[in-house]
């Protein structure tokens, strides 16, 4: 199932520190996309993959759940919150405005993501 | 039960390692003037055949998950509350500790609704964060919160001991710690401010109220708060789920006890790069899930909890 959301979705109270995990992502290289570009971030064993992404306005993004238990995807700067995600399930979101967006799974949110948006 | 302070709990790692390994494998715990003792099966029998008065807790059923750690869950509840009903005295009631359903689908609840009905049984039960997916959780709210508070807690009295149902899976902190949050815990207090301080207590939600494993969310950041009001009992026994694994430790006059699953096991803190389904032979996977009883078993208020496997 593939699910498409906007902004002002119903989020809930998370709280998510805006330096969550930023060591953690450095570790991983940035992919950078172009503005027509969809972009696939795989969710394998509680991590996102790739975890930072730096994507053009207008971009959509795709989470895409391998695991064997249900991840969602809460963005409380964007007031998005996703279905929960079953095991192959896909949840998309456009990026229309430039900004630094924290994500972190709503049901673990140990795991923790970021879109840099230009 | 007399208290013997030469058996008492090693609370040490080795002792806390140890607790781990009984994942899976009956063991009898007996809590006596608020400290704990294990022992194995065969002398839990013993220790329960004259108690008047005992409950079971089952966690962590998940209906609705088919995957391969265990493609059929409502079979292992199913097998789980049929040795709930084969006791051979009746538990007072039945607890859930919450993941009742796996993605909160009014399907998932129906049936949960349905096998747990049919043990005639009185069940209370709290949310896991599997079951107020949708609706913000009033799908879980609507079948089972009748009466309770806020985002479903409540208290009642049973036999002398005063059962308090917490709700700590709505407002994850961090990475992932469960939540009490200011209203439930001013409720909280005001709860047991009236109580006599001889009172058994019996605490019980999803997420354990202790710190389990910080990296894994294993542990309820506002717990300690919610315990500083149960000071003043000399009885206190907190049942949880969410781990999917017994677990237990001691603090003063406070026993910690989490409970395995009905539907999977998951890995021991660390030793796995995840927390989620852990996948085990078939001919294991009963030996990992199971229920646990507590019993009041002396007239001085001990508890005893026996965590039995489905499988032996």
């Amino acid at each position: 199932m593939t699910e498409t959301l906007q902004p002002g979705g119903n989020a809930r109270r998370f709280l998510l520190g805006s330096v969550l995990g930023a060591g953690a992502l450095l570790l991983f290289k940035p992919r950078l996309a172009r503005a027509d570009d969809s972009v696939e971030v795989k969710i394998d064993n509680f991590v996102f993959m790739p975890a930072l992404i730096r994507v053009k306005k207008g971009t959509s993004v795709t989470w895409v759940n391998n695991d064997d238990i249900p991840h969602s995807i809460v963005c409380p700067v964007l007031q998005v919150h996703s279905h929960p995600m079953d095991t192959g399930e896909k949840f998309s979101y456009q990026f229309d405005k430039a900004g630094i967006y924290n994500y972190v799974c709503g049901l673990h949110p140990h795991m923790h993501g970021q879109i840099v948006v230009s | 039960m007399s208290y013997d302070p030469t058996n008492e709990p090693d609370a040490s790692r080795r002792g806390f390692l140890k607790c781990m390994t009984w994942a899976g494998t009956a063991m009898v715990w007996t809590m006596a003037g608020g400290i704990p003792r294990s022992r194995l099966i065969g002398s839990a029998e013993a220790a329960t055949t004259s108690d008047p008065f005992s409950f079971v807790q089952i966690s962590d059923s998940h209906l609705g998950f088919d995957k391969p750690a265990n493609p059929d869950v409502t079979a292992t509840l199913q097998d789980a509350l049929n040795n709930v009903t084969a006791m051979p005295k009746q538990p007072a009631f039945m607890i859930h500790t919450g993941d009742i359903t796996h993605l909160s689908k009014p399907a998932q609840f129906d049936t949960a609704s349905q096998l747990m009905g049919a043990t005639k049984l009185t069940v209370h039960t709290v949310p896991g964060e599997h079951d107020i997916l949708e609706e913000d959780g009033k799908s879980y709210l609507n079948r089972f919160g009748k009466g309770a508070k806020g985002d479903g807690w409540y208290s009642f009295n049973s036999n002398g001991v005063h059962f308090i149902a917490l709700v700590n899976v709505v407002n994850l902190q961090g990475n992932g710690l469960g939540n009490l949050g200011h209203a439930q815990l001013e409720w909280l207090e005001d709860d047991v401010k009236h109580l006599s301080a001889s009172t058994p207590i019996v605490v019980f939600a999803h997420v354990p109220l202790w710190i389990v494993y910080e990296d894994w969310g294993w542990g309820t950041s506002d717990g300690a708060q919610a315990l500083s009001y149960l000071k003043k009992f000399g009885s206190v026994t907190v049942l949880n789920g969410h781990i999917h694994q017994t677990m237990q430790k001691v603090e003063g006059h406070v026993a910690f006890h989490t409970v395995c699953s009905t539907a999977f096991p998951q890995p021991a803190p660390g030793t796995a790069k995840s927390p989620g389904p852990m996948l085990v032979p078939a001919a294991e996977l009963k030996k990992r899930l199971g229920i646990a009883q507590v019993s009041l078993v002396s007239s001085n208020a001990p508890l005893a909890i026996v965590d039995t496997p489905l499988a032996s």
